[in-house]
């Protein structure tokens, strides 16, 4: 593995809004899972984060899966790693970070779901009002 | 300009990888700074120097390998996304690195803009 430490960029200080737009089912294809990887990751870094879950994606966090029949491994309970990041990111004034957790309004009741449907406490925003925050983010990654 | 570039599909099945590769080259082309290409998902199989297509198709692997020697791009497959697909050092081509997940991050945070090649 080739050494990393000459590959090291000055980012002292640089405070940037990502925004991880989820927006598959969560066993039909790795995505879910890669992009849930991603997000931990990002914690470290100590940047504004908006957990986005539209189309599809918005099942990644119904409650109640099991993945047993599938032989995949269930990785719901992880989202509330994402919940729980997001509050200690909301309660220690020495973090300098905002995380959101937030479900396109239009996909979550094109499939029946309401928030109370979900493993993580979410935003619920209209899909214009989404389109709108997407604008302001400095980095979009999806999967 | 600044660009960080993320590749999230393998080479051939998607179009994601030539379409990076030919903004990447272009980029470099025209005086641009591109800080890092990240190979992310099924994206890791971009970094396989077993892919050998026909003769008379494009060898993605290599043309990434060859921007990477001439431009000194730094080529980066996601260490987690590479073990699941068996994506090692022992078969990882020329010009490519293994590391992890915080490179693209840093790499975001570093860039002016961060470009997604993806399906």
């Amino acid at each position: 593995m080739a050494d990393d430490s000459r590959r090291e960029f000055d980012t002292e200080g640089v405070k940037k809004r990502f925004m991880f737009v989820n927006r598959r089912a969560p066993y039909g294809s790795i995505y879910a899972l890669e992009i849930l990887e991603m997000v931990l990751i990002s914690a470290a870094f100590e940047q504004h984060a908006a957990i986005v879950f539209i189309d599809d994606g918005v099942f990644q966090i119904k409650k109640g899966q099991d993945t047993e029949a599938l032989g995949m491994k269930n990785f719901s309970p992880t989202y509330r790693v994402i919940e729980m990041e997001k509050h200690d990111a909301d309660e220690d004034e020495d973090i300098d970070m905002v995380w959101r957790i937030i479900v396109e309004r239009e996909s979550m009741e094109a499939r029946g779901l309401d928030a109370d449907d979900l493993i993580v406490g979410v935003e619920v925003m209209a899909a214009q009002d989404l389109s709108a925050l997407m604008a302001e983010q400095d980095v979009v990654l999806g999967g | 300009m600044k660009f960080g570039i993320v590749v999230n599909e393998g080479p051939f099945t998607h179009q994601a990888s030539d379409s990076a590769y030919l903004f990447t080259k272009a980029a470099l082309e025209k005086g641009h700074q591109v800080m890092r290409v990240f190979f992310y998902y099924d994206g890791v199989n971009n970094g396989n120097k077993l892919s050998s297509p026909q003769a008379d198709d494009r060898n993605l692997v290599k043309l990434w390998g060859d921007l990477a020697a001439e431009h000194k791009v730094d080529l980066v497959i996601c260490v987690a996304a590479a073990l699941r697909r068996g994506i090692k050092d022992e078969i990882l081509a020329e010009g490519f690195r293994i590391s992890g997940l915080g490179q693209l991050i840093e790499a975001s945070m570093a860039a002016d803009r961060t470009l997604v090649f993806g399906d």
